[in-house]
Parts: structure tokens; C-alpha cells; sequence
């Protein structure tokens, strides 16, 4: 077997070729994965389960019918990471929540067939905030995640344990979900890049729901293309899900290879000057604005009012929702059970309570009730009534903007990657660093985040959102594949070769300083 | 169980109340597949063996509207005169039960798919006579059900969760469809106010089972019926009036799951005289479900039931809108059948049926069976005649019902044929009928192997009637003088020479052109 050290930090999009020119095994790249995930991820903790054999076993079967000829699937033998919100047979799924601990699911969700059909190896499940209820995972049941830049800061989150395993080179590829910036949030964080797409673009089908109106699965990879090769094959109509678009998928690959703004109009929601934004990240973005007029693209400031009020309609539509969502777990059929007497005497009322109490974390319990307050008689019209109404202006807005221009563009994240334990006792400075994602959840059209460099003040990665009219989501790859080529001729070399390398010696508690 | 409520002699509750009736109907439909799912639905599978990740709400399970029970909602809606949504979403009713596998069930809320219609129902007076009484249907809207719980206590089942060790449960018909069908409060009715309810159910029934979306067996539950009963004071001689109109329903009760016809004339009866007891004693009715107790005849409390029950209903956001196209209802509206009230007022006139007898056939399940011997050949009168008489006969005899003797429509038209045809005399199609019931044939087979027909050569019969007046005559010469009931002796030889073989009508009038008299 031959060595390849460098392995790891290959593109899917080169593992492919090398896959397919057959200057490496499928078995090969995964073992080189499994290896590194020996050495790093007992620091970073991004993976909640490693499926070693499974993967190998693909790897296999995939080497097998590369050498008898048979025809395969681009991506076939490239290994991803899928967080733990999708269903998979033979490994466990909790969606971070001690509720679901062990829990095997007895089917696959849709997005996970397709990997299998297309052959892709699937390393483990990725960590996450409980239920993806957070910004950091500092939420999930299981224990937090680093930040491979810096580990005593967050991944982001809800998807943390997926954008981490891509900035450890981990993993190529990784599935992540998104319901208010739970791919872009933590792509941006971690000098990755990861999408939203299309509400109804890629099936929820076998996704653990936390709002169902909001939810959307995506692709989340290290490079633009990379991005736009797994996105293709989640995406499609999928019957059983009736939110499913029945049309084709956007060309986002070949969008991915055109690469060309000129002509294109961009629209800056709120302006280039807008408040709110750590100086580094404001600093980098407008740096990329100059970068995409210079390509040829026209850049205008866009006002979309009701964004404003976005933050606070989404965190009463996510709650209303995730409230009914998460009633099944009520330890009658799967999952975590609690019997309070410890006899067998108790109700079944009491089995439920006893059980809900000792397997959600604060977070979930917090929007559960949050959320079954907001749909009470006399309480609903004002509140989750209300918020479908600010959703509706979002959308008009979006509606306006989109008449104006081809795409709009923010930051990613009004800062970067903050320290660990600072604003886990203080929700709502969390639910606001969420301004600039969730507008794209409630209209649900597609966004993206793209790495647009470091900021002066810490040296973190700071991401550039792009965001296109629902089904228009090959623009948002047009766009940050232009932007990427740009920034790495303009750096030499991708962003991520300026991440330190990762301490392979776990770091013991969540707030101490790395040495 | 001990029922201690006082009731009140209905004449009474009458003269000092007006009943008003609200009628809830659950219609599980007859759809191969469950609402949301795949998962087949039939009846008395072993327990969880029709369960899926969607109907037993495991984690990422999506639903997805079955488009048949889509389509039997609409044309539900469409019998019963409704407007159908242009679009209407799916609802959510948040509450916490262990048989409903999400803690919520899919439902419809402000937006049921039917809605603003109204039924005609004949309604029987009691004394030979009818009226007919119009129901304003308010809506009709989709649901799944729940699971079925069976609690448990040791030593011996029991279905009461008061006392149980364990519940063991069932989700085979979770997410099974069903169309809920809900009524304006009916007024005016007065003493008839039971028999409207029941005759409303019983039309409601063969509506749906003539469009053929259920088999609306209420002793199954696949109909179900809980019957709102409230009391307010008369006002004035007038039930219909302005004035009685004007006064405000009385409180409510609600009693659950009435399983039969009868039963819910029953319960309206039975409700009506508790609560004018109750009211009559000075006291409140409680606004409460009750439930039925088919033996006793009488209801007793269950759940307290405020207007406060919060389901916190939301749209389901899992669900895209059922959005029916105008085209899609119409074409619907194209399959509904005649409606059974005016098809049986049709057959009354094509069969020339007095009321009396209508009734009676329709009593006895036999319309269909008649409808559909005739459409195979058989005459009104002869199809009639077998099923209200023979088959009936027999039927009752074994508590069977008329459509499970194992008797089709074809075998009543081909023996109604051969009877016609003079094949058969009535003894020997009798004993055809018996043949047949028994398994033993269609009635041709049963007729040529049990050797059974009438003898149609001529010569055979004449060389019979020739020897017995040879052998008699002195009866032939009473006969020829003119004592024409003398012949009698002389056809019951003929009918013992021929064996049984002969029409008996045929031989009677051979034997008098014999003798020279006109018949
Ligand atoms: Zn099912």
C-alpha cells in the first residue's frame, strides 16, 4: 500500500480524480482518514461516532467495482461525515440529546441512501448542539467541540462537529442541517464552506426535525466545487417528503466550475457600512466587495427592512415548532425511559415526565417551553401568529431585492469564533449572533458561506454569505467559487494552510487557554 | 355500573325544554393504505405488524397525504352538498396520549377540506308516517387516528386504566383516515329530535357505503358517533320560531362512541331525561364527555370538557397544502352515485311500492339485493317476492343477514327466470332455493341434478289426464254436469301419475278441454 501523508488535505474533487486515475484506493484515503481522526480527534471531538468498519467495507466494495469496470458515481470512494440529525442504519443516532443515546435507527434518511447509492464511505456521525438547538455546541449532551483554529473556542453550531472535521481534515466532505445558519454559521467559523440550500431542495426525509418549516440539509465541504459536487448529490425530488420540490436540481456544479460574476448584480443587504460587525469581519467582507467589482460584478446596497425583525419571529416560529416536534420523545416506544418509582407503579404520565426531564438539556427544555407558550390559546395570534406575519415581510423583502439584484451578500457572522463558555448563560446574545443567517431559513431561499480570510484583530476566519431566490441556488456557486479562485491567487495557497496544526493531546476543560 | 342519576319522564323534559342535537360522525375510510403512509390498513392484523418510521413517529419520519383519502374526503363533502377548499392546510392538535406515536395528531383545524353543506334526511314520525328534516352539515375534514390501548391488570384483562398493572399497545391503526363529519346544532326538532339524530346517522351511513369510501360498520367502529345533547327552556308554542330561536343553547354534553343506530336515539332519549332531571332539580348540567352503556341504556360522566382544552393548534409544516383543483372536484363530482334518498323514492316508483313496503324492504337490508337482481334480469315483483320471503324466511331463521345466505342476485333472476319460463312450479323452486343455499349450484345445476322440472311433453301429460278420467268417471261426469271443483280429485291423480312433474294450472286445463268446460 502506498503512503500518502497528504491524503487528508485533498479536495474531494482531486480525490476523485486520483480515485478514478487510480492512483489510489478508496481503502487507501479512508484508512489515511481513520488515522488522522486517531490522532486529532481527541482534542477536537467532532465526531460523536466513528463507523470504521462500515466505511473500510464501502471503501471496499467501491475498490471492487472500480476494478471489474463497473461505471460509478464521481464522488465513489470519497469519504464524508454526516451529522448526527440523520438517520442511519448501523450506527446510532442522537441528534446530540441524551434522549436518543444508543438509539439505532431502523432506516435510512434519504440524504444517507443517496451517499450509500453514490458509493460515498461514511466515516461517523458529527457532533452537534442538542436537538441543533445552538450557535456553538456547547448544547450538545455529548460535550463541546473545538474550534481547529483556536481550541478553546466554538466550531459554531448547531453543525460545529461537522464544520470541525473539515477544518481537521477529518473528513472531505460532511452533510450538515440548517434551520436559522447551522451550516453557514459554522462554516464561516471554521474557514470552511457549507450551504443552505433551496427549502425543499434536498429531503428532510429520516432528518431529526427541529422546525420543520425551517430545517434544510446541506452540503458543507472545504472548497466551493467540492461543496457543489456533494450538494449534487443530496439534492432532488424525494417523494416522501411532501415539501420536496419536484424539479431539477440547480446546475450547481458546473456553476461551481464557471466561476464568473462579470455582469452579475450584487446586492449588499444593509449596506457596506453596516453596524453590528466585529472591524475584522466588516473589514475582510468589504475587501471581498472591491475583489467582485474588480471581477466585473456590479455591487449596490440593498434595504431589506424587515430583517430587523427576523431574529425575533424566528425564535418564536423555531420553538412552536421544535415543541411539537420533540413530543414524541416521551419514553413510550424508544429512547431514554425514566420510571420514577423505579417499581413499575408509575403512569405512564409520569414515565413521560420523569423522562423528558432527565433526557433534555436546558437549551431544548428552554424552547420547548418557549415554543408551547407561543402556541397557547389567547397567546397565539400574538405570537406565533404574529412572527408568520414578519415572516411573510421577510420574504417580500427578499421579493424586492431579488427584483433589484442576482444575489445578496453580508458577512456570515456578525464576529468570529468566540471563546468557550462565554455566552453559554447568556441565550439571547447567542440567538442575536444569528441576525445575518436566519432571514434565508424564514423566506427559504438558498444561502452559502465562503471563507474571505482572517480577521487583523484574532486571526480567525471570517466567511462571506451569498444568498439567491429559492431554486437559484447554482448562483450562490458562480459567486463564491469566483471569489475563492480570487482570494487563493491573492494568498497562494487555500485559507486553511494558515491554520495551526492541531494539538494532538486532548485539552481538558472547556474555558482553559490552549498552551 | 351503578347509575344513580334521576331521569325525567320525556313528555315532560318536552314541555318545558327545547332539545338541540349536534351530531359528530368519525368515518375510518376503506383506503388500501393508511393517511400519511404505505402501511396497508386492514382490520385484525397481528398487533404492530402494519407500523412504519412514519405512522410510529420515530425521529426524521415525514408524512405524505394519501391522494385516495384526499379524493374520499372530497366526494364525502360532495354528497353531503359542501363547498370544497380551493386549499386548505393540515393541522397539528398538540396533546400528550401514549397511543398517538408524535404526541400530536394531523388533523384539520380552520381549514377542513368540506365545509357549509347539508343532508335531507326522512325522518319516520312513528306512526306510520314522515317528514323530512334538514341537517346543516358545518364541516368535514381529514384525520388520522390513534393506536388502541388494552390496559392490562394481572389475572385478567380489563379495558379500564383505573386499576391496570400494564397497557399494551397497538399502532396498527395509527394513521389509519378518517373524515370527520360535524353538524350544525340541530333545533327545532323537538320530540322528534332522537329520531332525527338517528336518521341522520342511518343516512350518513348509506352514503358513504353507496360511495363506497367505507364499509361504515358501527359495530366495528369504522363509523363512530358522538352525540351532543344540550336543553333550553321553550319559548313559546313555536320550536322553529324567531323566539325560541333567540334563547341560548343550554350546556352541552357529549356522549361518545354510539354504536349503533338504535344507540343514538337512545342517547339522545336517555341525555334528554337526565339532564331535564338534573335541571329540573335546580342544578347545572356539567359541561363533561359521558359515556355510553349500550346495556343499561343510560350514560354516565367521563371527562370534564371545557371550551379551554388547549391543543395548541398549528399548521402542520410538514404538509404542503391540499390545493384540489377545480378540475380534479369535478371530476370527482362525476363518480358520486344517485343519493340514496332519491334512488329509493325512484325504485319505490319503479317497483310500484307502497311506503309500508319501501320500509320493509329497506328494513331488511334487501334494496340492493333487489336493484341488483332486477339489473340482472329478474322481474321487480319476483326478485321481491324471493328476498322479502324465502330468503328472508330462512335468514332470520339464522340471524344472518340477507347478503351473507351465500344467495347472489344472478341466482334469484336465473330461478325467477325458470319459474317464468314454467321450468319450475313454487314447491320445486323452493327446493332450487334450498339447493342453491346449500352450496350446491346455481340454480340450473340444482334444478337438472335434482331432477327437478316440470314435464313439457304434451303427449305425456295427455296420455296421463286421458287414463285417470278413464279410471274416474264418475267424478268426470259430476265435472261435465258442471261441478267444476270436482276436478280437483281428478289433477291431484295427474299431479301422482306425473310425479310431481306437471304445472298443476296446465293439468287443470287439460282436464276440463277434455271434458268439454270452459275453465
Ligand atoms: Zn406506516
Amino acid at each position: 500500500m502506498t503512503d500518502h501523508p497528504d491524503l487528508v488535505r485533498r479536495s474531494a474533487a482531486r480525490l476523485a480524480a486520483d480515485l478514478a486515475a487510480r492512483d489510489v484506493s478508496a481503502v487507501e484515503v479512508v484508512r489515511a482518514h481513520l488515522d488522522r481522526m486517531d490522532a486529532v480527534d481527541g482534542a477536537v471531538h467532532a465526531y460523536l461516532h466513528r463507523d470504521d468498519e462500515g466505511a473500510l467495507a464501502t471503501a471496499r466494495e467501491v475498490d471492487a467495482a472500480r476494478a471489474r469496470g463497473e461505471a460509478l458515481h464521481p464522488l465513489a470512494g470519497v469519504p464524508v461525515a454526516v451529522k448526527d440529525v440523520a438517520c442511519t442504519v448501523g450506527q446510532p443516532t442522537t441528534a446530540g440529546s441524551k434522549m436518543l443515546e444508543g438509539w439505532m435507527p431502523p432506516y435510512d434518511a434519504t440524504v444517507v441512501e443517496r451517499l450509500r447509492a453514490a458509493g460515498l464511505p461514511i466515516l461517523g456521525k458529527t457532533n452537534m448542539d442538542e436537538f441543533a438547538m445552538g450557535s456553538s455546541t456547547e448544547h450538545s449532551a455529548y460535550g463541546v467541540t473545538r474550534n481547529p483554529w483556536d481550541l478553546t473556542r466554538v466550531p459554531g453550531g448547531s453543525g460545529g462537529g461537522s464544520s470541525a472535521v473539515l477544518a481537521s481534515f477529518q473528513a472531505p466532505l460532511a452533510v450538515g442541517s440548517d434551520t436559522g445558519g447551522s451550516i453557514r454559521q459554522p462554516a464561516a467559523v471554521t474557514g470552511t464552506v457549507g450551504t443552505k440550500p433551496t427549502y425543499g431542495g434536498v429531503s428532510r426525509y429520516g432528518v431529526i426535525a427541529l422546525a420543520s418549516s425551517l430545517d434544510q440539509i446541506g452540503p458543507c465541504a472545504r472548497t466551493v466545487l467540492d461543496t457543489a459536487l456533494l450538494h449534487e448529490v443530496l439534492a432532488g425530488h424525494d417523494p416522501r417528503d411532501s415539501t420536496s420540490i419536484d424539479a431539477p436540481v440547480p446546475p450547481v456544479v458546473q456553476a461551481a466550475r464557471r466561476a464568473d460574476v462579470a455582469g452579475l448584480r450584487i446586492g449588499v443587504v444593509g449596506g457596506r457600512d453596516a453596524t453590528g460587525y466585529q472591524p475584522g469581519v466588516l473589514a475582510r467582507f468589504t475587501e471581498a466587495l472591491d475583489r467582485l467589482e474588480a471581477a466585473g460584478a456590479t455591487v449596490v446596497d440593498v434595504a431589506c427592512p424587515h430583517f430587523d425583525y427576523a431574529v425575533a419571529a424566528y425564535y418564536l416560529i423555531l420553538p412552536s415548532e421544535a415543541s411539537s416536534n420533540l413530543a414524541r420523545y416521551d419514553a413510550m416506544r424508544y429512547g431514554l425511559r425514566v420510571d420514577p418509582s423505579r417499581g413499575g407503579a408509575s403512569s405512564a404520565e409520569q414515565v413521560m415526565a420523569a423522562s423528558r426531564e432527565a433526557g433534555f438539556g436546558d437549551e431544548v427544555k428552554r424552547r420547548i417551553i418557549l415554543g408551547t407558550y407561543a402556541l397557547s390559546a389567547g397567546y397565539v395570534d400574538a405570537y406565533y401568529g404574529q412572527a408568520q406575519r414578519v415572516r411573510t415581510l421577510v420574504a417580500h423583502d427578499f421579493a424586492a431585492a431579488f427584483e433589484q439584484v442576482d444575489v445578496l451578500v453580508s458577512p456570515t457572522t456578525p464576529t468570529t469564533a468566540y471563546p468557550i463558555g462565554e455566552k453559554v448563560d447568556d441565550p439571547l446574545a447567542m440567538y442575536r449572533l444569528d441576525v445575518t443567517t436566519i432571514p434565508a431559513n424564514l423566506a427559504g431561499v438558498p444561502g452559502l458561506s465562503v471563507p474571505v480570510g482572517l480577521a487583523d484583530e484574532d486571526g480567525l476566519p471570517v466567511g462571506l454569505q451569498v444568498l439567491a431566490p429559492a431554486m437559484a441556488d447554482d448562483r450562490l456557486y458562480t459567486v463564491a467559487a469566483a471569489l475563492e479562485r480570487d482570494l487563493v491567487d491573492a494568498w497562494g495557497a487555500p485559507l486553511l494552510d494558515r491554520a495551526p496544526e492541531v494539538s494532538t493531546s486532548p485539552v481538558p476543560t472547556p474555558t482553559r487557554q490552549e498552551a | 355500573m351503578p347509575v344513580t342519576d334521576d331521569v325525567l319522564d320525556l313528555t315532560e323534559v318536552l314541555a318545558s325544554y327545547d332539545p338541540v342535537i349536534g351530531l359528530e360522525v368519525h368515518v375510518e375510510l376503506s383506503t388500501a393504505t393508511k393517511m400519511f403512509c404505505g402501511c396497508a390498513t386492514t382490520f385484525g392484523a397481528a398487533p404492530n405488524t402494519q407500523t412504519c418510521p412514519v405512522c410510529l413517529g420515530l425521529p426524521g419520519a415525514l408524512p405524505v397525504a394519501n391522494a385516495a383519502a384526499v379524493d374520499a374526503a372530497i366526494r364525502i363533502g360532495l354528497a353531503l352538498n359542501c363547498s370544497i377548499a380551493q386549499r386548505c392546510r393540515f393541522a397539528r392538535k398538540n396533546y400528550f396520549y401514549p397511543d398517538m406515536t408524535k404526541n400530536f395528531q394531523t388533523s384539520q383545524y380552520d381549514e377542513p377540506i368540506a365545509f357549509d353543506g347539508h343532508l335531507d334526511v326522512e325522518v319516520p314520525t312513528g306512526d306510520g308516517g314522515s317528514f323530512t328534516y334538514r341537517v346543516e352539515i358545518e364541516r368535514a375534514h381529514m384525520e388520522e387516528d390513534a393506536g388502541k390501548s388494552t390496559h392490562v391488570t394481572t389475572g385478567g384483562g380489563s379495558s379500564r386504566i383505573v386499576g391496570a398493572d400494564h397497557s399494551l399497545l397497538d399502532y396498527n391503526r395509527a394513521g389509519t383516515p378518517l373524515v370527520e363529519i360535524v353538524t350544525r346544532p340541530l333545533v327545532g326538532a323537538g320530540e322528534h329530535a332522537p329520531a332525527v339524530a338517528r336518521a341522520y346517522v342511518g343516512a350518513l351511513r348509506d352514503i358513504v357505503r353507496a360511495l363506497d369510501v367505507s364499509d361504515a360498520r358501527m359495530e366495528q367502529g369504522s363509523l363512530r358517533c358522538d352525540a351532543n345533547v344540550s336543553l333550553r327552556p321553550r319559548a313559546g308554542e313555536d320550536r322553529r320560531g324567531p323566539e325560541q330561536l333567540a334563547v341560548p343553547l343550554g350546556t352541552r354534553t357529549e356522549t361518545k362512541n354510539v354504536n349503533s343506530l338504535r344507540s343514538v336515539e337512545r342517547a339522545v332519549v336517555y341525555e334528554m331525561t337526565r339532564q331535564g332531571a338534573v335541571l329540573g332539580s335546580g342544578a347545572a348540567v356539567t359541561q363533561e364527555t359521558r359515556h355510553w352503556h349500550e346495556d343499561s341504556g343510560t350514560t354516565s360522566a367521563g371527562r370534564p370538557k371545557s371550551d379551554a382544552d388547549d391543543y395548541r393548534y398549528f399548521p402542520e409544516p410538514d404538509l404542503v397544502p391540499v390545493a384540489p383543483s377545480a378540475e380534479r372536484v369535478e371530476k370527482l363530482r362525476a363518480t358520486l352515485p344517485e343519493p340514496p334518498d332519491r334512488r329509493r323514492r325512484r325504485l319505490q316508483g319503479e317497483w310500484g311500492l307502497s311506503d309500508l313496503e319501501l320500509r320493509d324492504v329497506v328494513g331488511s337490508g334487501a334494496l340492493d339485493l333487489i336493484d341488483a337482481s332486477v339489473a340482472a334480469g329478474a322481474s321487480p315483483a319476483g326478485a321481491r317476492k324471493w328476498w322479502m320471503g324465502e330468503v328472508l324466511r330462512r335468514a332470520n331463521a339464522q340471524a344472518r343477514e340477507l347478503g351473507e345466505m351465500g344467495l347472489t342476485p344472478e341466482h334469484v333472476a336465473e330461478l325467477d327466470a325458470l319459474v317464468g319460463a314454467g321450468r319450475l312450479n313454487d314447491s320445486m323452486a323452493r327446493q332450487v332455493l334450498d339447493g342453491v343455499l346449500a352450496g350446491e349450484g346455481t340454480p340450473e345445476q340444482v334444478a337438472d341434478d335434482r331432477g327437478l322440472a316440470l314435464v313439457s311433453d304434451d303427449g305425456a301429460l295427455t296420455d296421463a289426464v286421458d287414463r285417470v278420467i278413464a279410471a274416474n268417471e264418475a267424478v268426470a261426469a259430476k265435472v261435465r254436469g258442471g261441478k267444476v271443483a270436482a276436478a280437483g280429485a281428478l289433477i291431484g291423480q295427474v299431479m301422482k301419475e306425473m310425479k310431481g312433474q306437471a304445472d298443476a294450472a296446465k293439468v287443470r286445463a287439460l282436464i276440463l278441454e277434455r271434458l268439454g268446460v270452459a275453465g
